[in-house]
């Protein structure tokens, strides 16, 4: 069978769930390999072999940290045309879907962002996304060269399925600085008690209704009840009720949670 | 500097929006106005203008007769011209397709900055100012909440996928700024009248050197197999608050398995 690459979203080794579903959608297309950039791939082992990477391929230089988004095309391109795989899986975010797009140019193939489902098909992998604000459900597939195909959380329920993962040093060549864009600084964001937004099973969120800061903490009382990530609307988020970095919606964090309780908030999801 | 801002016409976001037959986004059946998120960019190329007396803002769109729309919109709010590439064989283009246009377009204009929103308001991908650095072979520094620019490289904030990250690259570059970087002024009627005497170029495949079989469907690399309509919500299940409501709500979320 095939390798199918899945890049890991690690925070210096510590794997994010949305990897975990990846590994679970790769298995339906053919042997998950994961692809691991910069320091920490030991401690990314165990889980990555937990649910089901045959192989992971380490790309530990300090380029990866360095500069954005390229160094990850120059190490995932050149390792699709060294393993050949017959799809690759990335987490549909900013940095994802960039890194996705730039591969596929340079491998001459097709896209799909943003999907919410991807199964084995005659024809390689098919692929299903909501559009138009949901109103539309799309089946797509790609056509040309190797699937790249980035995948939003929450498509899939991890499910392990240990496998005792190779581990393959992978040199890369990096390409000119000169067109690469530095990382000045990094501030990862905090992570509280509460699951990750963009991971989360169940969001409550808050808006207008609300009706003021000192509201949320019944919208956060929910949350932690439920074992929630709480999300507050943009007009919450611009009248100052609650930080940016909750903002649910196409212009904040899109969220793919499995139930979601809005509160005071009226209009489109 | 020469600014170039990559707008697009996109169908009302507020409107009922359709799929043709062939799977492409159905422009004709609604009304279509320059994309929400690419006023952003127009905001940030007119500011920087403020600062700069050299700069030199102009607009560029791909699309049918009535993308000329989305470039007077952009044109009314300031700047200066605008490019209008239009060519039958161009409908139906995937990013790739789109990608190629546009950054052939830039090259033919020249440019030190290359601005864009971060995603169009339709197809929703954010990977097209991606794909125009790869293309251009140039920095691209996007997703930026702000930006400066200063000795010859823009700085800015970007809310990455787990991190916030301050990042910099050189120019030329091609830039993409998100909602959150500034709001978009609204066109003055001195605006309006004035930027229906600002120029508009417009530009087919053959200018820009682009074969028919490397945009359109023939060049797209993905294929939309089925487009289905969710059926519309149905009334949903209302719990009367008569001070029990928060019960009603758990037993009706209980029922459905939801926790």
């Amino acid at each position: 069978m095939a390798e199918i690459l899945v890049l890991v979203d690690h925070v210096d080794g510590a794997v994010r769930k949305p990897t975990l579903e990846l590994l679970t959608l790769a298995r339906r297309l053919g042997e998950p390999s994961a692809v691991f950039l910069g320091p920490g791939a030991d401690r990314a082992t165990e889980v990555l072999g937990r649910y089901g990477a045959q192989k992971i391929h380490v790309v530990d230089a300090p380029e990866v940290d360095e500069y954005l988004v390229t160094p990850a095309v120059d190490a995932l391109t050149q390792i699709a045309e060294r393993t050949r795989p017959a799809a690759i899986l990335l987490p549909s975010g900013p940095d994802g879907k960039e890194i996705a797009a730039r591969v596929a140019l340079r491998l001459g193939s097709g896209l799909i962002t943003d999907a919410v489902d991807v199964t084995a098909g005659p024809d390689g992998p098919v692929t299903e996304q909501s559009a138009f604000a949901a109103t539309y459900q799309v089946t797509a597939h790609v056509t040309q060269g190797v699937p790249v195909i980035t995948v939003k959380p929450n498509a899939a329920a991890p499910e392990a399925a240990p496998a005792e993962p190779v581990i393959e040093k992978q040199d890369i060549a990096f390409g000119p600085t000169e067109h690469a864009v530095r990382v000045l600084s990094r501030t990862p964001r905090e992570r509280g008690d509460r699951p990750e937004l963009t991971e989360a099973d169940i969001v409550v969120s808050g808006g207008r209704g609300v009706n003021g800061a000192e509201n949320f903490a019944l919208i956060e009382r929910v949350a932690d009840a439920l074992g929630a990530a709480v999300g507050a609307s943009r007009a919450a988020v611009d009248a100052g009720w609650y930080p940016h970095r909750h903002q649910v919606g196409q212009t904040g964090t899109q969220v793919s949670p499995q139930l979601y309780l809005a509160a005071g908030i009226s209009g489109a999801i | 500097m020469k600014i170039v801002v990559c707008v697009k016409h996109v169908p009302d976001a507020t409107a009922d929006r359709t799929f043709t037959e062939d799977g492409t986004t159905d422009r004709a059946s609604v009304d279509s106005l320059l994309s929400e998120l690419d006023e952003y960019a127009v905001e940030q190329a007119l500011r920087l203008a403020e600062s700069d007396a050299d700069a030199e803002i102009s607009y560029l769109t791909v699309g049918p007769d009535d993308a000329r729309d989305a470039l007077r919109k952009a044109l009314a709010m300031g700047g200066d011209a605008s490019i209008h590439v239009s060519d039958e064989d161009i409908e139906g283009s995937d990013a790739f397709g789109t990608s190629l246009v546009l950054a052939k377009a830039i090259e033919r204009h020249g440019f030190d900055l290359v601005l864009c929103g971060m995603a169009s308001t339709d197809g929703t991908m954010g990977v097209l100012p991606a794909l125009l650095a790869e293309r251009l072979g140039v920095p691209a520094v996007t997703h930026l909440e702000d930006l400066a620019i200063e000795d010859g490289s823009v700085t800015g904030r970007r809310e990455g996928d787990g991190a916030t990250v301050r990042i910099q690259g050189a120019l030329p570059a091609v830039v993409s700024v998100t909602d959150r970087s500034g709001d978009a002024r609204y066109p003055s009627f001195k605006g309006i009248m004035a930027a229906k005497k600002k120029p508009v170029e417009t530009l087919g495949l053959a200018d820009l050197g682009i074969a028919a079989a490397q945009v359109g469907p023939a060049g797209a690399r993905s294929a939309v197999d089925t487009a289905t309509r969710r059926p519309p919500r149905t009334k949903g299940e209302i719990v009367a608050d008569e001070g029990t409501g928060g019960i009603g709500l758990a037993a009706f979320l209980t029922t459905k398995k939801f926790i």
